[in-house]
């Protein structure tokens, strides 16, 4: 299997605090592949190295082969990247098909001649457009609320929608941090047959960050590790449970967290 | 306060309007409704950059300015017609934009607000001091009228039919990109960059393009002035002017276009109106603005009303109104 997501000796430090620590880690094309580790160990910020929100101190990131360590967040969106924040990060005056729209992009790229004297061709891309995340709403079980504004909908879906919004980029990879924080027992269930069913159905590479353990084992292919910043343990999700050291940095997170 | 934009009261409106200079010939009653037109669009244009992208500018009066410098500039010296020299100025005031905004949209909120304050008094000292093209302090005199096949528009009556095509083309433009996939970027841009950079929007291009378009549309407003009044000199171009075109957008509710129309017209008209309070106007009218952004801070016509997404109906999707509680 080749690789999608590449990354080599990754650093990032803040001041004197190194939040991801010379790491290196591979993504197989098709692979669900999950992040976990204590609260700080670097997650987010590892997700921030990959997006562009941060350019790392030191290393590489390679996508699909292409070095894209120094391209801008909306360059990787174009090159095929897209993310959901631990933060709910809606746009949340618009509504929730409204969302969708301009993660597409046929409609946030837009010309302005077009949108001002634009007539059938127009409309039949932004039919096209509507029709295309209507149907990621229908996937992510959202098309009776299209219209709701974002603000209103309950938290659990929020979430879905923030996914779905990932997926209107049409990416290749989609990075999911905490997608199931805050959801009940039920909401989760679904959330892992709507992650399997953008791998399998629309054939998309996961990339994700999960604190809840049962929903992590289930559902990777591979995990890795982190802990203070640092890539403790890979492998499969047997291994992971097994691995000494991945069990004492979760031992002992009481103890950590008071140092910070 | 509830108005209703239904068809029927926009026609009832528009034909009032249309018949306007029609019942009354006093050219004062024309006058006050034209500058009220060239400051409809000052205000549309402003709420395209301030109230709908979120850029706030307080140098607004300096692309109207240059507006109408350029415009009087080329059709006194080189003759220009003044239909070519309405597209002439709002193309420099939006390349004055571009240039601007290149290393300033960079800038946050207040940082964004005093670089465009600091504009706005340069180019009113560059009009000062280069006496030699603008005749500094004395203005320039003599601006021609518009001609249609050698016919002189002189009349009032015609720059009041002129404004308000010059209004309507103004709304339906924006109307159009509002509503457009720009449009809907640019609201990611005001609401939140990291997010709309998550989605693959480049948040300086869309600010960029907001902040083109509307000094292109203030130049546009400025040209036209300076035909009519046929005299400009620098003292219009002032701060003052810049803050009234902000209170109207304000007033009128920003990011909404029929707010910013309301809010040109009651503060044209209010002055005017409360002129027998003679000094105490201004002291009234500051009262009144302090009263309404106290009792509705969201403007006459902001947040309240959320206007139906015409991305979706173009694309045949039927019926689509979205709404915001307030
Ligand atoms: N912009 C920043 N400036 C300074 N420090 C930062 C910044 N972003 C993150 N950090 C620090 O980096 C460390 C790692 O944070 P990060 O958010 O990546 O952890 P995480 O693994 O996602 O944790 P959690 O599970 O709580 O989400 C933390 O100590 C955090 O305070
Ligand atoms: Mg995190």
């Amino acid at each position: 299997m080749s690789a999608i997501l590449k990354v080599s000796n990754a650093t990032m430090q803040f001041g004197g605090l190194v939040a991801v620590d010379d790491v290196s880690v591979v993504q197989r094309e098709g692979e669900i592949l999950s992040l976990i580790g204590p609260n700080g160990a670097g997650k987010t910020t590892f997700f921030n190295l990959l997006t562009g929100v941060y350019k790392p101190t030191k290393g590489q990131i390679l996508f699909l082969d292409e070095d894209i360590t120094n391209l801008k967040p909306y360059e990787r969106v174009e090159k095929g990247i897209s993310r959901t924040f631990q933060n709910i990060r809606l746009f949340s005056e618009l509504t929730t098909l409204e969302n969708l729209l301009v993660a597409h992009p046929d409609c946030n790229r837009e010309g302005l001649i077009e949108s001002i004297f634009g007539r059938s061709k127009l409309i039949a891309k932004r039919s096209k457009v509507v029709e295309d995340c209507e149907n990621i709403l229908e996937m992510i079980g959202l098309k009776d609320q299209e219209l709701e504004l974002a603000t209103n909908l309950p938290y659990g879906k929020q979430r879905l929608l923030e996914i779905g919004r990932a997926l209107a980029t049409n990416p290749r990879l989609v990075l999911l941090d905490e997608p199931g924080a805050g959801m009940n027992g039920l909401e989760k269930e679904e959330l892992s047959s709507l992650i399997i069913n953008i791998t399998k159905k629309l054939n998309k590479n996961i990339l994700l960050i999960e604190h809840d353990m049962k929903f992590v084992m289930s559902i990777s292919d591979r995990i890795i590790v982190f802990d203070h910043g640092v890539k403790i343990a890979e492998g499969l999700p047997e291994e992971i449970q097994n691995n000494q050291q991945v069990i004492e940095a979760y031992l002992g997170r009481g103890i950590t967290d008071d140092e910070e | 306060m509830k108005i209703k934009l239904t068809k029927p009261v926009l026609a009832v409106v528009f034909a009032l309007l249309l018949a306007l200079p029609l019942v009354t010939t006093n050219n004062y009653v024309l006058h006050i409704f034209i500058s009220m037109g060239i400051y409809v669009i000052l205000s549309l244009s402003l709420n395209f950059v301030t109230g709908f992208a979120g850029q706030l500018s307080l140098g607004h009066a300096a692309f109207y300015g240059i507006g109408s410098y350029v415009g009087a500039l080329i059709m006194l010296n080189f003759h220009v017609n003044f239909f070519l020299a309405l597209i002439i100025s709002a193309v420099v005031s939006g390349l004055f934009g571009f240039l601007l905004g290149l290393p300033t949209l960079r800038l946050k909120g207040d940082y964004l607000a005093i670089v465009t304050l600091g504009f706005g008094e340069i180019v009113r000292l560059v009009f000062i001091n280069w006496a030699k093209v603008t005749r500094g302090p004395l203005g320039l005199p003599g601006i021609p009228k518009p001609t249609v096949f050698g016919v002189e528009l002189n009349t009032s009556m015609a720059f009041y039919y002129m404004a308000i095509v010059m209004i309507i083309v103004t709304v339906v433009i924006m109307n159009k990109i509002i509503n457009s996939g720009i449009g809907m970027a640019m609201q990611t841009v005001k609401a939140d960059e990291i997010a709309a950079e998550s989605v693959g929007i480049q948040p300086i291009k869309y600010k960029m393009l907001a902040f083109v378009i509307s000094s292109a549309f203030a130049g546009i407003a400025g040209c036209f002035y300076a035909s009519f009044i046929s005299y400009i000199s620098p003292t219009t171009f002032i701060y003052n002017t810049s803050v009234t075109i902000l209170a109207m957008v304000v007033l009128g509710g920003l990011g909404s276009i029929p707010g910013s129309i309301v809010g040109a017209v009651i503060l044209t008209l209010a002055p005017e109106l409360l002129r027998f309070l003679s000094n105490y106007r201004m002291l009234i009218f500051g009262a009144l603005m302090v009263v309404m952004m106290i009792y509705r801070p969201q403007g006459f016509w902001g947040a309240g009303k959320r206007v139906k997404n015409i991305y979706k109906i173009k694309a045949g999707g039927g019926k689509h109104v979205g709404h915001i509680k307030g």
